[in-house]
């Protein structure tokens, strides 16, 4: 139960509360229901719990192979996509942050670039490049066209990081005897770390539930989770599959979110985004 | 232990010229101060002795070694910084034993030097803090000891107590200084705030634009400036403009007889060498305030052409807001395209209807 008090007048925040309540019908009623689904055996019209709890769904979900491809794919996706990512995106972001070269705007504009289009649109675009590369239903195929998703995160984030670091600490670690690298690998990388760690987190999250490119491009042989989650609500007439993946798959980005919040201040997010 | 040498050092950014043409010795064990307004080019001049800056032109020489073109890391400079720049990642033993880690010393010298700088700065058993959990004092102490604990041949301060109290501020020139003289060791210290080069210095070079108005010790500084800047920078100061004609300085107020060319010059007296004396003359001079400072009262003093001069007067001194005053200076100098044309300890006074110049 949410009960907000106004701390100046010690009014009762009507508005609060309507709010309050208006988030918990958009937010968490829908996810009761998905998670109510997925703990049902008979639910039928009328009734408003269902008739028959149980875990059978689950033992048949879990028991599927291609949920477990899925999964596996799922991980392997969103892992290699995420270590391209900032194997390209975290020393661009230093530059961008930290040197003067010509063309900088642009460049970093164009990083932003596939962002400024419809998606679908341009994954469509690329599928057709695709198509003729041979690169339709690969996995490099798919981690190609998932990468480009992630390069706004990657590199709007570590930036501002970069940039937040306090270049006088980054002198006084030259002035004490510490060359450039050692610089960046003593100073700089741990001051930044905690907003990049947050960087490469969403990116891990958002690539693990990248749809449209991965079904563009993956299907048919390519499944991750979220494209088999699709097909089985699309086409089962069992809702309880679905609702079951579904469940699985919020556990990750839950268990993500904690971790983000214990790692990193609140502040960091904000940092990321206000520059 | 160390001399510094800069020769005409030049820097210029994109459109304007942050210092021009700057030379200076600073001897062994000396403390000298650059102090200027912000933009006059001293923290410039700082950063370029620490490696921060490359000079368009000029040379620096540490020990007669050329250091102009090395960069930070391999110069015998220490800097501590205005915002102090520890890192918040390491403790305070970390921050100070960083630059001995890198020198690949034996962990039990590196546990001797940092306690021993710890204790230099009155920091002892400080070692397992956060940076964070240290007061603004501590911190500045902390990067003190940072820069102190690899013994630099000089050691550079960037305004390093700027943001501070006042309190905290004072107590902590004087120990900077107090160690600065143990050590005996080469000091650059910039700062914006004329008492605390007035109480640290062994000489001060007073900087505008980027180009080094005049070099003295603090005493000499304040009894003799050679421009109109350093006597309106150090200090507190009343001008007074006006023509020279004749030989002779004419002011409503204040006249003066002065063998300088004719033409106009600024008349420059301390509040101290002003001397206040009650007057019954319609036209005199009038208190417009009177504030006390404990030791010494300042009395602000409208001339009849409006000019606002400030009256240093004794403390038990009472002057009542609207008072008719007489002023009465002891000592003076002339300025003229802010060089000193003439200066001189003779009495002069302003006197009822027509001003003179009096002989005492």
């Amino acid at each position: 139960m949410i009960r907000s008090y106004s701390s100046t007048s010690g009014r009762f925040d009507w508005m609060g509360l309507a709010f309050a309540i208006l988030l918990v019908i958009v937010i968490a009623v829908p996810l009761l229901v998905v998670f109510t689904w997925a703990f049902t055996e008979v639910w039928r019209y009328p009734s408003v719990i269902p008739q028959k709890f149980g875990l059978r769904f689950w033992d048949q979900t879990l028991s599927r192979a291609d949920v477990w491809e899925a999964l596996f794919i799922s991980l392997r996706l969103s892992a290699t996509v995420t270590a391209l990512s900032a194997l390209i995106c975290l020393p661009a972001a230093y530059a961008f942050a930290r040197m003067k070269f010509p063309g900088r705007d642009l460049f970093f504009l164009s990083f932003l670039a596939s962002h400024a289009f419809p998606k679908f649109g341009l994954l469509v675009a690329i599928a057709a490049i695709f198509l003729q590369l041979n690169l339709i239903a690969t996995f490099w195929g798919v981690v190609l066209i998932q990468l480009v998703g992630t390069l706004m995160l990657m590199i709007w984030i570590p930036v501002a990081a970069f940039q937040a670091v306090d270049r006088r600490m980054e002198e006084a670690a030259r002035d004490v005897g510490a060359g450039p690298l050692r610089v960046f690998w003593s100073i700089t990388l741990p001051q930044a770390g905690p907003t990049i760690f947050a960087a490469v987190l969403l990116t891990f999250v958002s690539t693990f539930y990248e749809t449209e490119g991965a079904w563009l491009i993956g299907a048919p042989q390519i499944r991750t989770m979220p494209v088999l989650m699709i097909n089985f609500i699309n086409n089962q007439v069992v809702v309880q599959y679905g609702a079951v993946l579904s469940v699985i798959l919020w556990v990750p980005s839950f268990i993500a979110l904690i971790f983000a919040r214990r790692v990193i201040g609140t502040g960091s997010f904000a940092k990321g985004f206000g520059a | 232990m160390a001399r510094l040498k800069i020769e005409s050092l030049r820097k210029s950014f994109a459109a304007t010229t942050a210092v021009d043409d700057f030379s200076l010795d600073v001897g062994d064990g000396e403390l000298v101060c650059l102090l200027g307004p912000s933009g006059s080019g001293k923290s410039t001049i700082l950063r370029m002795i620490g490696g921060f800056e490359q000079p368009t032109s000029g040379m620096i020489r540490i020990d007669g070694q050329d250091v102009t073109r090395l960069s930070p890391e391999r110069r015998p400079t220490g800097m501590v910084f205005q915002s102090h720049a520890l890192w918040s990642h390491m403790n305070v033993f970390n921050n100070i034993a960083f630059g001995l880690k890198l020198r690949s010393l034996s962990r039990g010298e590196i546990q001797r030097k940092v306690d021993q700088a710890l204790e230099l700065v009155g920091l002892a058993g400080y070692g397992h803090r956060q940076t964070f959990q240290l007061s603004g004092g501590q911190q500045q102490r902390v990067a003190l000891a940072r820069s102190l604990v690899l013994e630099p041949k000089i050691l550079l301060l960037d305004e390093p107590f700027a943001s501070l109290d006042q309190h905290l501020r004072e107590r902590l020139r004087e120990e900077v200084r107090d160690i600065q003289q143990r050590l005996g060791i080469t000091t650059l210290f910039v700062t914006h705030g004329q008492d605390e080069a007035l109480a640290m210095a062994d000489r001060i070079v007073v900087l505008r634009n980027g180009q080094c108005e005049q070099v003295d010790a603090p005493d000499v500084l304040y009894r003799n400036p050679q421009t109109e800047f350093v006597a309106g920078f150090i200090g507190q100061m009343n001008f007074l403009s006006a023509n020279v004609e004749g030989g002779r300085f004419r002011h409503p107020d204040f006249t003066l007889d002065v063998e300088v060319q004719d033409g106009p010059a600024v008349l420059a007296l301390r509040p101290e060498a002003l001397r206040l004396e009650p007057s019954d003359s319609p036209d005199a001079a009038g208190v417009t305030r009177a504030t006390d400072f404990g030791s010494h009262i300042m009395v602000d003093v409208e001339l009849r052409d409006g000019a606002r001069l400030k009256v240093m007067t004794a403390p038990d001194a009472r002057w009542q807001k609207g008072q008719t005053v007489r002023l009465a200076a002891s000592a003076f100098a002339l300025y003229r395209q802010n060089r000193l044309l003439a200066r001189g300890g003779l009495p002069v006074e302003t006197v009822e209807g027509r001003s003179r110049h009096a002989l005492a």
